[in-house]
């Protein structure tokens, strides 16, 4: 699971850099003027607070830091940045020796379920009352910032990464199948249907593949299902979940009606097939609109239709206060302030991070938003859709490993010619030894 | 030992000139004895603290359960060590490193002696020659990866393109065992062939001409001269570029990784997972006890890869005198 993020993160790389000279223009040092603007919450003489956000990439928080700063002229606010899988592996190490930690640090949804486990070691945001936000957010993505027990609120989410399916009009119209989105979108309401679909494609001859390859497929179906890969008490249940299995079988089916073109995510093959067509489909969370994008296939060349089964997310993050911060109140303020209504809006605005508070996704400029080089698709609506359709599901610590093993025995099958049911058993006793 | 020796040889009584004389040549005794400690002593008290402590250290975590965000380590005496000598995917990432070993070291040395050998002889822009040599290994190895993983590409690659166009099926370098080994030590020689090389031509220069000139004069053909001078001459140059290699084979890590577009597994079937790349895939899952056994059991596999090499050069050296 852990590439696509990090493919992300490089993508992001380039306007982080142009960007971080426009953030360390922020933060001028405005003298508290007492009892000047009296709407203001903060104590007027209140002592001067440094806080720190750590982040793992532009976030485009520096206009929302100034906002924030009218109503707490006492904060003082620094970001610093570090590329994605730094910034994370940082984070382990701070919070495990207990020092060097920021005072407010972004967690991506690959690694949320880590420091979950080691609750203790963040403030608890009900401590500032900010479980009052509860009602706003998507139900899963606000479960995702709860303790394992759920007694603690240890982050709030910022956005999500509502999923897709994208596809090429021009191989959909050559096989015979509809292209327009909508009726897209039609022909498979379930996994099961996409299948069909993917045979009648292959039936039509023609030379690209159906789809890229099973692993994300299997990925989002496991999501999608009330209980993914674990049981509440963290126990791994993918030998006995049965909606594991019927993922499974979906895609080895996949694998042996010839739909997939045996091809893994991030690879120069992958990649160099998204411009020249060797595929007509693919599992496509919002940030993969971007990678898209990135092999310039031309304009229209892909569009974006809903995902089967009904919804699904990928990636998104939680801002966290570790324990060591000395200011958690400034600290959770400041993280009720970032994740509001009106920042999550701003940001949808200017750097397309899609809110995870519903009551946005009526809003115009979310719900009326085209993105013309994907045909004029309305991917505002279409990932909110799926984002909002999610039911939530528990996580356990270590469900990117297991993702992996689990995708791995896939791949065995169609690369290495494995036998499915040899494979299957060895990808369990694989996931079952992650401890 | 040092210190208390002057106290005996100064007793009260002798005269002051011959007290000073002791002193001084207490001092020169100091000097000659323990200065040499104290210049190297910066370079081995940094070595204590970042190289020999931490390999103490790894000792320690690995004969725990120790995972690095929980508080309390129990100890679990060989478990560790236990469950990795069972485990077959730990026997699958030697395999594949000595395998990989094996595949670039053996031509990569060949071709390393057969460019020296090339080079020992007077040419014009020799410097130039030289230089060229070393660029490979002062490319990025992300850049070199990068690039071979195009060339090596199933659908798009370079190699695919040119057998398919003889009418040939072309090859999925990733999916197989010994097309992904091949693939990853093609990188690797690309990048060492040509320093090694000039290590061998360092070694090629230190022969006496006499001996090639005697052998022109015999009639001796130059790949005569290349096996019954040149290599009896350098032995002791190439074993130490083998060991050297062999060491770095055991620690290869960037190619397969980023070869497989970043999964920590080499490979669905685990087909180019190295050691290194099975140790990093559990220190990412921040299991540091079982991670720490991995890298005590590459260190031991390097102690005895050097204590061959050990013996080997001793021989060698006894047969060339």
């Amino acid at each position: 699971m852990s590439h696509p993020p990090r493919r992300r993160a490089a993508r992001l790389l380039v306007p982080l850099i142009a960007a971080s000279l426009l953030a360390a223009c922020g933060g001028g040092e405005n003298t508290p003027a007492p009892g000047a603007t009296g709407s203001a919450p903060a104590p007027a003489a209140a002592e001067p607070v440094k806080l720190t956000v750590a982040l793992f990439s532009d976030f485009h928080y520096g206009p929302l830091y100034e906002e924030f700063k009218k109503t707490h002229p006492n904060v003082e606010i620094t970001e610093r940045r570090a590329q994605f899988n730094d910034h994370h592996n940082n984070l382990v190490t701070q919070v495990a020796t207990g020092a060097g930690a920021a005072d407010i640090v972004a967690v991506e949804g690959g690694f949320i379920a880590t420091f979950r486990e080691v609750a203790d070691k963040f403030h608890n945001l009900n401590d500032f009352g900010l479980q009052s936000r509860q009602a706003e957010y998507l139900d899963w993505k606000w479960q995702l910032g709860l303790s394992k027990d759920g007694s603690q609120l240890i982050g709030l989410g910022t956005d999500v990464g509502g999923l897709a399916m994208c596809y090429r009009p021009d191989l959909f119209k050559a096989a015979g199948l509809p292209s327009n989105r909508d009726e897209v979108g039609a022909l498979w309401p379930t996994w099961e249907q996409y299948v069909e679909t993917g045979k009648k494609f292959v039936a039509a001859g023609g030379k690209a593949a159906f789809t890229d390859g099973p692993g994300e497929h299997f990925r989002a179906m496991v999501e999608q299902a009330p209980v993914g890969f674990y049981d509440t008490s963290d126990k791994v249940v993918v030998g006995s979940n049965p909606d594991v299995r019927k993922a499974w079988d979906v895609s080895v089916s996949m694998i042996q009606n010839k739909l997939s073109g045996k091809l893994v995510a991030f690879t120069p093959e992958w990649t160099t097939g998204i411009a020249k067509g060797t595929f007509a489909t693919m599992v496509c969370p919002a940030w993969k609109t971007g990678v898209i994008k990135d092999q310039k296939p031309g304009e229209g060349t892909w569009d974006i239709a809903a995902v089967p089964g009904g919804g699904g997310n990928q990636g998104g993050t939680h801002l966290l206060a570790p324990k060591q911060g000395k200011h958690p109140k400034e600290a959770a303020e400041l993280i009720n302030f970032l994740t509001s209504k009106e920042s999550q809006l701003t940001l949808w605005k200017d750097a397309s991070a899609l809110p995870s508070l519903p009551g946005l996704y009526t809003d115009p400029a979310v719900a009326d938003f085209v993105n013309p080089y994907f045909g004029d698709a309305p991917i505002g609506k279409i990932f909110t859709d799926a984002a909002k359709a999610l039911k939530p599901q528990y996580t356990g610590p270590k469900s990117g490993d297991v993702n992996v093993a689990m995708g791995n025995g896939l791949g065995r099958i169609e690369l290495q010619g494995q036998d499915p049911e040899e494979s299957w058993k060895q990808a369990v006793s694989d996931s079952e030894k992650i401890k | 030992m040092a210190t208390r020796a002057p106290e005996r040889a100064a007793p009260p009584r002798r005269p002051g000139g011959k007290r000073r004389l002791n002193a001084r040549h207490w001092r020169h005794a100091v000097d000659v004895k323990a200065s040499p400690y104290a210049y190297v002593a910066p370079f081995f008290l940094l070595f204590c603290a970042f190289g020999l402590f931490p390999i103490g250290y790894t000792l320690w975590v690995s004969l725990h359960e120790w995972t690095l965000l929980k508080d309390e380590h129990t100890f679990v005496g060989l478990e560790n060590f236990r469950v990795l000598l069972t485990d077959s995917y730990f026997w699958n990432a030697t395999y594949n490193t000595l395998s990989i070993g094996v595949l670039s070291m053996v031509p990569q040395l060949l071709l390393a002696l057969w460019l020296a050998h090339l080079l020992n002889r007077p040419l014009r822009a020799q410097n130039f020659f030289r230089i060229t040599l070393l660029l490979p290994n002062v490319t990025s190895v992300v850049a070199v990866v990068v690039i071979f993983s195009q060339i090596f590409g199933r659908d798009f690659g370079l190699i695919n393109w040119v057998i398919t166009s003889f009418g040939f099926e072309g090859v999925a370098w990733r999916d197989g065992t010994l097309s992904s080994h091949l693939a990853i030590s093609t990188m690797i020689m690309w990048r060492w062939t040509g320093y090694n090389a000039l290590i061998l031509l360092a070694a090629m220069q230190a022969v006496p001409r006499e001996l090639y000139e005697a052998a022109t004069i015999d009639g001796a053909s130059s790949s005569t001269q290349l096996r019954k001078i040149t290599v009896p001459m350098i032995r002791p140059t190439i074993a130490f570029v083998v060991i050297t290699s062999t060491i770095g084979s055991m620690q290869i890590f960037a190619e397969p990784l980023l070869f497989g577009a970043y999964t920590l597994t080499g490979g669905q079937d685990r087909q180019y997972q190295t050691l290194s790349l099975f140790f990093y895939e559990n220190y990412m899952r921040l299991d540091f006890g079982f991670s720490s056994a991995i890298s005590w059991m590459i260190f031991i596999f390097i102690l005895i890869i050097a204590g061959i090499n050990f013996l080997l050069t001793n021989r060698m050296k006894g047969s060339v005198r």
